[in-house]
């Protein structure tokens, strides 16, 4: 769904939130759902646990329709776009000419006539207009952020708890696969084997109209296999700990996505795409900086927008994303460093409100699922 | 909830409450800033023989999502640390007014203890912020 100015605007599911005891909070112009009434690290635990139900219908949802469709979307994205089967998905980020990142992207491939962007929040209309400025008269850009709705049913449990709900035959649909037609407990949907938790699980797309109904099925199933609604103070524990990056954070249009540690969604051999040239240049040059991932040593929590500084105290970097890391047991975060200082093993200090602490960059993601 | 802010303590606009006995108050936070904070993960606190001032920050209290300071109900010098919530944070969460206290003040300046409200004062602050 697409924000616009003024008063945040309300998911179908705000009433449904309000009852489950959350409080609400405004996030890229939505009031959302931070936590319920048991609380992040509760909601964290069961997500990790058993199953986590998420409403993102504040995502967005562009459609690119036409016989050029395929060519278009490889033109504005880094991945390979051309190779992608349909049925299939693919996170990839939008850059502009000179490597800055637009957003990062969930690629749905229909057809090669038409494909599906889930875009951020916070950056729909900003989103739209660059896709529609690029592609000229290669295909038709249709924002369908209002008639929209997604709803995330992510964990270990979720396969086992969302068959009954379908006839789809889950256990075939593979990591990134997609149906895309579906119907889950009377409600047509697109089902995506996708999700932004480091867990296995599903995102469910449905008409906007569809999603109370779809989510009092998904909230029930959940609680059957000891599962819960879970706020987006959670969502971002969950992703930190996956080593997922989030936009406006660890992404921006002043990061490139080499910088970022997105180099595997960078594909140089796919065709010509936006921004390929100042990569192609960073790449040969070197990086100055990089997205280090660090465990605190200390006794500290860095958050967003701590300076990261050298045993001298000098300012080197800063801090993207920090917090605790629930089910690692530490606390955690990113932050961009000079290259030098992103190896695994180097200490950083993080300046925690004046508390000068030691952290420690790790390589990877900070939990990784059994698989 | 009347058992949410306790008749025998005393309540800052800032959240914090105070429970004083002689020249000794004992201090944390409340069960609204509890509520707002959410899980807490760390509480850091002053030393004890430390010195403050009313209104300084005396210590902060980190949730999942935030970082919020701790402001003094009262000036004086810190006579005694709850020291447990360095490895049990969740005191805080689970009994703010009993083991989840933080700090024990010696406090100085008795006059202070007029500028603090009592529990309907508090609540009735509370319902006005609200608004």
């Amino acid at each position: 769904m697409e924000a616009t100015s003024g008063q945040p605007r309300k998911t179908p599911l705000y009433e449904a939130h309000r009852s489950l005891g959350a409080r609400m909070i405004d996030f890229g112009g939505w009031l959302m759902p931070v936590q319920y009434a048991t609380g992040i690290i509760d909601e964290h635990q069961a997500t990790r646990r058993a199953v986590g139900l998420f409403d993102v219908c504040h995502m967005g949802e562009v459609h690119f329709r036409g016989p050029r469709a395929t060519d278009a979307v490889q033109r504005l994205v880094t991945g390979n776009i051309g190779a992608l089967p349909n049925g299939h998905a693919a996170y990839v980020v939008a850059c502009y000419p000179d490597g800055g990142i637009v957003d990062d992207l969930i690629v749905y491939r229909f057809e090669r006539d038409h494909i599906l962007i889930v875009v951020n929040a916070a950056n729909v209309a900003k989103d739209v207009a660059w896709f529609r400025d690029n592609v000229g008269t290669w295909c038709e850009v249709t924002d369908a952020s209002d008639e929209t709705g997604l709803l995330a049913f992510q964990g270990p449990l979720a396969a086992q708890a969302l068959q009954p709900l379908t006839d789809a035959p889950l256990a075939s649909l593979k990591h990134h696969d997609f149906l895309p037609t579906a119907t889950v407990a009377g409600v047509p949907v697109t089902i995506a084997r996708t999700g932004y938790t480091a867990e296995d699980g599903f995102e469910l797309f449905a008409p906007t109209a569809e999603i109370p109904r779809l989510w009092s099925a998904l909230l029930e199933a959940a609680a059957g296999a000891g599962g819960k609604p879970v706020g987006l103070g959670a969502r971002d524990t969950l992703r930190l700990e996956g080593r997922l990056s989030l936009y406006g954070n660890d992404l921006t249009n002043q990061t490139t996505p080499l910088e970022a540690g997105l180099g595997w969604v960078v594909k140089f051999e796919a065709g010509e795409f936006i921004g390929k040239q100042a990569l192609l240049k960073q790449r040969a040059e070197g990086l100055s900086r990089k997205l280090a991932g660090f465990v605190m040593v200390g006794r500290g929590i860095a958050r967003h927008g701590y300076p990261i500084v050298d045993e001298a105290g000098a300012r080197i970097g800063e801090v993207t994303s920090g917090g605790p890391g629930p089910t690692v047991g530490k606390n955690i975060g990113l932050g961009y460093v000079p290259a030098a200082k992103a190896e695994p093993g180097t200490r950083l200090v993080v300046d925690c409100r004046g508390k000068m602490i030691d952290a420690e960059v790790v390589k990877g993601a900070f939990y990784r699922r059994a698989v | 909830m009347s058992g949410s802010y306790p008749n025998d303590l005393l309540y800052t606009k800032d959240h914090e409450w105070a429970r004083v006995d002689g020249k000794v108050a004992t201090i944390g936070v409340t069960r609204f800033a509890v509520d707002q904070l959410g899980d807490v993960t760390q509480v850091d606190l002053p030393k004890e023989g430390e010195s403050m001032s009313q209104g300084d920050v005396f210590g902060s209290v980190e949730s999942v999502k935030a970082v919020s300071d701790l402001f003094a109900p009262l000036t004086g010098k810190v006579v005694k640390v709850n020291s447990p919530l360095s490895e049990s944070p969740e005191y805080v969460n689970e009994d703010p007014y009993d083991e989840g206290w933080m700090i024990q003040v010696e406090f100085t300046k008795p006059d202070e203890l007029k500028s603090l409200l009592d529990a309907d004062a508090y609540q009735e602050f509370l319902r006005e912020s609200a608004e």
